[in-house]
């Protein structure tokens, strides 16, 4: 596998050669190639709908792509953290039952070990619907580590979690990382907060934008294009619909009112004095309703 | 030594209950209520054509059932439609045409009123026989896909992408309830059926802190939902299937008194 001589260590760990994912007649991903090796943290990063989920799907091996491929080390064990995990009450769950469910029987004193490195061994005889939004991200990532991981996936994993708690969320990643000798892929669509703790960034938008050191990143004309002049020496971008704040607290006809509630909430959030526009997404998403299954 | 008639539903409905209890959990979990009512009210089709070809009336209402599941299954691949217009759609068709088709046989009376709301007083051994062989057969089904369906209930996700069969376990659950519905028509009826689904299940939540426990618990709700039924039959001469139900729903009241009592007692 290691063509360039490098030794094992450094030969990917997983890798996509020119993928792309068509549905329903539109173009999801194309020509996109992504890498990870051992011992190395990679954030995909790309504004919303630039199908980082759709990749990460691809990676995982749950959706198949229509172009390129995919391949992964023989044998590779991957922890996956997804974007949204709600723990619902209608089940009842501790959090150390919750961590073993569906896998192999984890080495003596493997669960003890990673509920005190990610901080919730107190809660381990808790129902998992009784954790707090960081508690529970922590219980995902804890279930991860638990299979003994290769590769991490994270996808967006400070969802619903506030602003310090993200930061602790990253250092914690970057230090298991470390101890684990793991490679980690997350996703962000914030680079301002992952830089000090990620090797490479790769940044797309249904194609592959650029990719690289963070610092090189944030100043490529693609990703400043994308995120916005300032977003190369701030190294974080305003949401791409920042053209409304000239809207905010005025009366407009009904058919906006959707529009008109984001960009209030975006514009809020700016006053309050941290990121602009990229708690939209999140705040949108986690007020779909668990739907009814058949 | 209790007659016969009422020693054959007493082991009838237990039966029942010892199935419908663990299968319930998944239909309380993962908000399939609505789908269990469908092909309950689908069933009656199934009714219509076993008489109508002479067929088993259990056979006939569990080909219908399966057909009704594989249906859904096949038309939820597309999306502009959600699922329960779907099962909406399905349900209602087969129970019109059920209808109409029992309407139209000259010469077969039929007393409607057993399939609606069951006759578990005059079922016979036969009938025990479906009960015990498909309710086996169901309990070790589940059994086999319980971590992958409970893996993919917590978080689909991430069942997928721990390399559960997660469809796979989805399909087998919703025949699973086709196949129950189909035997557990002739104890309390299809209009009353997803009450034993749910109902024990309901019961058991408060007092479970593992998905197996509360399994466990719902099929011993289900039993003794069985035995006050029966009793409160033969004592008052109530319909029985009603009256298994009207036991499912005091048991289920009495658990929200105690959970909410045993919280108290916890506060101090």
């Amino acid at each position: 596998m290691s063509a360039d001589g490098g030794g094992d260590r450094h030969a990917p760990l997983i890798a996509a050669h020119d993928v792309g994912v068509r549905r329903d007649g539109k173009t999801l991903l194309e020509h996109v190639n992504i890498e990870v090796a051992q011992d190395e943290i990679v954030t995909l990063i790309g504004p919303n709908g630039a199908g980082k989920t759709t990749l990460i799907r691809v990676l995982l091996g749950v959706t198949a792509p229509d172009t390129g491929t995919v391949q992964r080390r023989a044998g590779l064990r991957i922890g996956y953290v997804p974007q949204r995990f709600e723990a619902d009450p209608v089940l009842p769950l501790t959090l150390a039952r919750f961590l073993t469910l569906g896998s192999k029987r984890p080495a003596a004193g493997a669960l003890e070990r990673i509920l005190e490195e990610t901080g919730i061994a107190a809660l381990r005889g808790a129902p998992l619907h009784t954790l707090s939004g960081g508690e529970l991200q922590r219980a995902v990532l804890a279930r991860a580590l638990l299979r003994a991981p290769e590769l991490l996936i994270l996808d967006e994993p400070v969802q619903g979690v506030d602003f310090s708690g993200q930061l602790d969320l990253y250092d914690l990643v970057g230090r298991l990382q470390r101890d684990y000798g793991c490679g980690v892929l997350m996703v962000s669509h914030d680079l301002h907060v992952v830089m000090r703790a990620t090797d490479r960034v790769v940044c797309i938008n249904r194609h592959l934008c650029c990719a690289g050191r963070p610092e090189a990143v944030s100043r490529h004309p693609e990703y400043v294009s994308l995120f916005g002049p300032r977003a190369g020496e701030l190294a974080v971008y305003t949401h791409e619909h920042d053209h409304a704040h000239d809207l905010a607290g005025h009366v407009v006809p009904a058919d906006e009112a959707g529009h008109t509630h984001n960009h209030a909430h975006d514009h809020a959030e700016a006053h309050a004095g941290t990121h602009a526009g990229t708690h939209v997404g999140a705040h949108v998403g986690a007020h779909e309703k668990k739907a009814p299954d058949a | 030594m209790p007659e016969n008639f009422v020693l054959r539903a007493l082991v009838g409905g237990i039966g029942i209950a010892l199935v419908t209890g663990p299968l319930g959990c998944f239909v309380v979990w993962r908000r399939m209520a609505y789908f269990g009512s469908s092909i309950a009210h689908g069933a009656l089709l199934g009714v219509a054509l076993g008489l109508l070809f002479g067929l088993g009336l259990t056979p006939a209402v569990l080909a219908v059932s399966v057909v009704l599941a594989l249906l859904l299954i096949l038309l939820q691949r597309q999306r502009l439609l959600a699922t329960d217009t779907l099962l909406g759609i399905l349900a209602h068709a087969a129970l019109a045409f059920g209808l109409i088709a029992l309407a139209l046989m000259e010469g077969v009376r039929v007393d409607l009123m057993a399939y609606l709301f069951g006759d578990v007083l005059s079922i016979g051994w036969a009938d025990i026989a479906w009960i015990y062989g498909g309710g086996a057969l169901a309990l070790a089904a589940l059994a086999y896909v319980w971590t992958p369906l409970l893996a993919a209930t917590l978080n689909e996700e991430l069942a997928r992408a721990e390399g559960h069969p997660v469809g796979r376990a989805r399909i087998v659950l919703m025949l699973l309830i086709a196949l129950v519905v189909a035997i557990a028509m002739k104890i309390v009826g299809v209009l009353l059926i997803v009450s034993l689904l749910i109902i024990p299940a309901a019961a058991a939540r408060g007092f479970a802190r593992t998905p197996e426990a509360m399994a466990l618990l719902a099929a011993g709700v289900g039993v003794f939902a069985v035995l006050g039924g029966i009793a409160a039959s033969m004592a008052w001469d109530w319909p029985a299937g009603p009256a298994i139900v009207a036991a499912a729903t005091m048991l289920f009241l009495a658990s929200l008194v105690a959970g909410a009592g045993r919280r108290a007692v916890e506060r101090g």
